[in-house]
């Protein structure tokens, strides 16, 4: 063993040493099981680094080096940043991963069950072994090990058959204090023929130096239709890891929109299995990074059966010293014929220090389809503010305009109406100063 | 569409054509790969000690890296130690016409339709013909040297040229580059060397003929062109190579440095052995290019059309230094039966206003994959730089694949990037509009995939481009009329 690798080896076992104190042990033996296999799957992997392709734009170097605490928060839960005007949902809180049961509706019907996992597992063991660690591969990730090994809550949505969600369910995981870490684990599974949103969202209530490691498996069956926002809103200090591993059956939808406001390093891999005929598939993205942070999108779309479309429309404005990395791929097998699968990504970078890495990929192995990528990366067209200020508009104003018909082409896929008109307002203030 | 399938199968059965082994004695080194064959190497063709210096450094070096495997290609392991390093024909002597080349060889060359006298004659191509590492005939030399034109085997360069050798050798690819780079260094057998002094047009396209001979015989050929300030030169280079059973492996390196306001156009055409319909044989194609447009308002333009090999690792690229420099890439890659391409280019913008475009098309039958992979990197000082690129993939038959992997790294924020890439195979539509037209469906895909490369076809030297249909022909037999 090399220097090198003795240094990572030591660091990979004092960053796992501060979660095997805490490690929980599952009374259902499958899911104990899970939970083993994964912590015999983190002794063997290792952390990537930037030599790993799939990590090259990406050093997870800082985190693996902090010292985290696992713990419920201390202080009185604030919801107040985290409100979002109009909206009405069933929410679920989490503090630090740990539930809190006050600022949470719980759900149990014959239609839904919206619960924090813990209980889910207890009662009703046998709809939760049926999905839970199926879909996220912990042999090969090394953060979905360390989620499935030492995960301890998250939130669970079954919509059993032909179920209709009347209101979007939130899921807010707030950090508070410092150098928190927790591992939120969430399940999703929208039965057949039924149809829901979810609004996934991460927020900071205080305090530095946290790390936040989900993981997220999302089952949509035959015909449903599901919805899923992600919402990252940390503060600038905390670092997230996302892992969102969705599988689709036959004659679903599936649409994802990744929203990247805040966090020091802010990596999100989501992954779209399509398994079934007839399925359409819409991640879209945006992110807006200031400061020195460092937001990576990796996606992964996986055509697994033939007459099935998917769009993909990522989008980023990279502002002062920071960095944007995007790696979409579409993968089409040799099954998948009459695939119709677009991609896109769009970047702005406005300072000088400011990078991005974009690597959008195409893997085909069958011939009757059509596919298509494309990357750009460039400034303000001049031509329209110029135009924009001849009809009078102030350079600001018309700068503002331009960012917002940037995003507007991500945000007018988010069909819950007040959370658009919020994350407009957050665009509205981040470059209220910058322009 | 049944008559559709019969052409993919005519397409997929057709024969290499330029398969055959030309009988000449050869000076061989003895199989396997230490220092002392690169000594060996080195005392062979009487070189200077700081070259075999160099010679030495890149083997260390070579020796210390592993075969990269990131490349979305799959093959058996090349036995390094088990390989011939260095086969010449015999005997070398110093030739003044035609006459004297061994008629064997001669006759080699009418089977290729590359005829010496002919293209002499002709076509004005000064031909630098490379068979199994050893110059053996340089036409034009004479005709060039008037100029102040160097333009000889890199074997005869090091001998009356070794300061300028010595200057730019590895200026571009450095031996410590990559592991094919390394290898090619320590063990090059010879190759071409160019250049074009101050304020020169090169008169003429010059040309060189690779041709992998000797059975068993790594071919490691070096080429170095230096287009000196305000100069411009046209290169051409064509391989075609005998049918062999084993895999031949090829660890070329091309290094092109452009000064100020020099521009350098290098094409290529490559028509490998790509093995038999099962995969077997055919050569492995590990090529580093680079082109350095170290000038201001330098400029580099690579056109290659890859129909050949069986294993293909290949990325010109352009390192865009120079202020107002610019890198252009045109390609055309075919993959029939079992061949596997990895190729594309790298753009590495650093100097300021510099522009850059890619034009890849992919085209692949059979089981073959074919992969493009580029990277576009514009520095923090690159300012107002501008890129281009587009990667087509045309799909013919279920079996095969096609890929794209494009890198894009940006950290200056007046460049302009753009990137696009679509896959898909010749539409029913397309074809059932010509079939309307009169046209039958041979020709029809013929007329589609014709137009599909022509961009890149374009690009090329007129009297290459003859040629290069005629290779796009001999792999897609059938549809290209």
């Amino acid at each position: 063993m090399d220097t090198i690798t003795k240094a990572t080896q030591s660091q990979k076992e004092k960053f796992l040493s501060q979660f095997k104190e805490n490690c929980c042990i599952d009374t259902n033996r499958d899911l104990q099981n899970i939970r083993e296999a994964a912590q015999a799957a983190l002794e063997k992997l290792n952390f990537p680094t930037t030599r790993d392709e799939y990590w090259k734009y990406t050093r997870i170097a800082p985190i693996l080096r902090g010292t985290y605490h696992q713990m419920p928060g201390s202080e009185p839960v604030d919801l107040g940043p985290t409100l979002i005007e109009n909206m009405d949902s069933y929410d679920l809180v989490f503090v630090n991963g740990y539930f809190s049961p006050e600022h949470s509706s719980r759900l149990e019907s014959e239609s839904w069950l919206v619960l924090p996992l813990s209980e889910a597992r207890n009662n009703y063991p046998e709809l939760i072994t049926k999905h839970y660690g199926q879909y996220a591969d912990y042999e090969k990730h090394a953060f979905t090990a360390l989620n499935t090994a030492y995960c301890q809550e998250g939130a669970c949505i079954l919509l059993k058959d032909n179920a209709q969600l009347d209101k979007p369910v939130r899921i807010i995981n707030l950090t508070q204090g410092d150098a928190i870490a927790y591992h939120p684990r969430n399940l999703l599974v929208f039965g057949k023929g039924s149809k829901g949103a979810v609004l996934l969202s991460y927020e900071t209530g205080s305090g530095n130096h946290a790390f936040t490691n989900a993981v997220s498996e999302i089952v949509v069956q035959e015909n449903a239709h599901a919805e899923l926002f992600l919402m990252q809103h940390k503060s600038d200090t905390n670092s997230h890891i996302e892992t969102t591993q969705v599988f689709q059956e036959k004659n679903s939808q599936f649409q994802a929109t990744t929203i990247t406001l805040k966090g020091k390093i802010v990596r999100n891999n989501l992954n779209v299995v399509v398994d079934g005929e007839n399925c359409l598939t819409r991640i879209n993205g945006i992110y807006l990074t200031r400061g020195k942070q460092h937001v990576d999108n990796h996606t992964m779309i996986d055509h697994r059966q033939p007459h099935c479309e998917s769009h993909e429309l990522y989008k980023g404005i990279m502002n002062e010293s920071s960095t944007g990395v995007f790696n979409g791929k579409v993968f089409v097998r040799q099954y998948a014929q009459k695939t119709n699968a677009f991609q896109s990504n769009q970047n702005i970078l406005l300072t000088d220090q400011a990078t991005i890495n974009s690597k959008p990929e195409l893997e085909i192995y069958a011939d009757d389809v059509k596919c298509s990528h494309g990357s750009t990366t460039g400034q303000f067209d001049e031509e329209a503010v110029f135009y924009l200020r001849s009809r009078g508009i102030g350079e600001a104003s018309a700068r503002k305009l331009m960012i917002n018909a940037f995003a507007a082409d991500v945000l007018e896929y988010i069909s819950i109406e007040p959370l658009r008109d919020r994350i407009e307002a957050y665009i509205e203030e981040r470059y209220e100063t910058v322009l | 569409m049944a008559s559709e399938e019969e052409l993919l199968e005519e397409i997929t059965s057709s024969e290499y054509k330029y398969g055959f082994v030309t009988d000449i004695d050869s000076d061989k080194a003895p199989k396997g790969l230490n220092e002392d064959i690169v000594r060996l190497i080195s005392s062979k063709k009487n070189e200077p000690e700081w070259l075999l210096e160099y010679r030495l450094k890149a083997f260390r070096h070579w020796k210390s890296k592993v075969e990269p495997e990131w490349a979305h290609i799959q093959y058996p392991k090349v036995d390094y130690q088990d390989l011939i390093y260095y086969a010449a024909p015999k005997p070398k002597k110093t030739l003044d016409s035609l006459d004297e080349v061994d008629p064997e060889l001669l006759k080699t060359f009418e089977k290729l339709g590359i005829s010496l006298d002919e293209q002499k004659r002709l076509t004005g191509v000064a031909v630098d013909v490379v068979v199994d590492s050893v110059s053996v005939k340089t036409t034009f030399t004479e005709k060039l040297s008037e100029l102040g034109i160097i333009f000889m085997s890199f074997g005869e360069a090091v001998q009356e040229h070794p300061e300028l050798v010595r200057q730019h050798l590895g200026s571009v690819v450095p031996h410590t580059d990559n592991y094919f780079a390394a290898l090619n260094a320590a063990v090059f057998s010879d190759g071409s060397f160019c250049y074009i002094p101050k304020g020169v047009r090169c008169p003429m396209e010059l040309s060189t003929y690779f041709r992998i001979n000797e059975a068993n015989t790594g071919q490691f050929e070096r080429t170095l062109l230096v287009a000196d300030e305000g100069s411009y030169v046209s290169y051409l280079e064509g391989c075609t190579a005998p049918m062999r059973d084993e895999n031949q492996l090829h660890a070329a390196v091309v290094e092109l440095v452009a000064m100020k306001d020099a521009e350098i156009k290098y094409s290529t055409v490559q028509n490998w052995y790509p093995g038999d319909k099962e995969g077997k044989g055919g050569i492995y194609n590990f090529v580093t290019k680079r082109g350095l447009c170290a000038g201001s308002n330098s400029k580099i333009s690579w056109t290659q059309v890859e129909t050949g090999s069986a294993v293909t690792w290949k990325y010109p690229s352009c390192i865009l230094k120079g202020d107002n420099s610019v890198g252009e890439f045109y390609s055309v890659a075919v993959t029939n039966n079992f061949q596997q391409a990895d190729t594309g280019t790298k753009m590495v913008h650093i100097g300021r206003n510099t522009k850059s475009t890619i034009i890849s098309k992919g085209i692949s039958a059979g089981k073959s994959h074919n992969s493009y992979r580029g990277l576009v990197k514009v520095n923090r000082n690159a300012t107002n730089a501008r890129n281009f690129s587009q990667c087509d993939s045309l799909l013919m038959g279920d079996q095969c694949g096609a890929h794209t992997f494009p890198y894009i790294e940006v950290s200056n924020s007046s460049a302009k990037v753009e990137h696009e890439a679509t896959t898909s195979k010749i539409g029913e539509d397309q074809i059932f509009y010509c079939n309307q037209r009169g046209i039958d469906t041979e020709k029809a895909i013929s007329l589609i995939v014709n137009g599909y490369a022509k961009e890149v076809l374009n690009k090329l030297p007129m009297e290459f481009a003859v040629e290069a249909q005629k290779l796009l022909a001999i792999s897609l037999e059938g549809s290209v009329g």
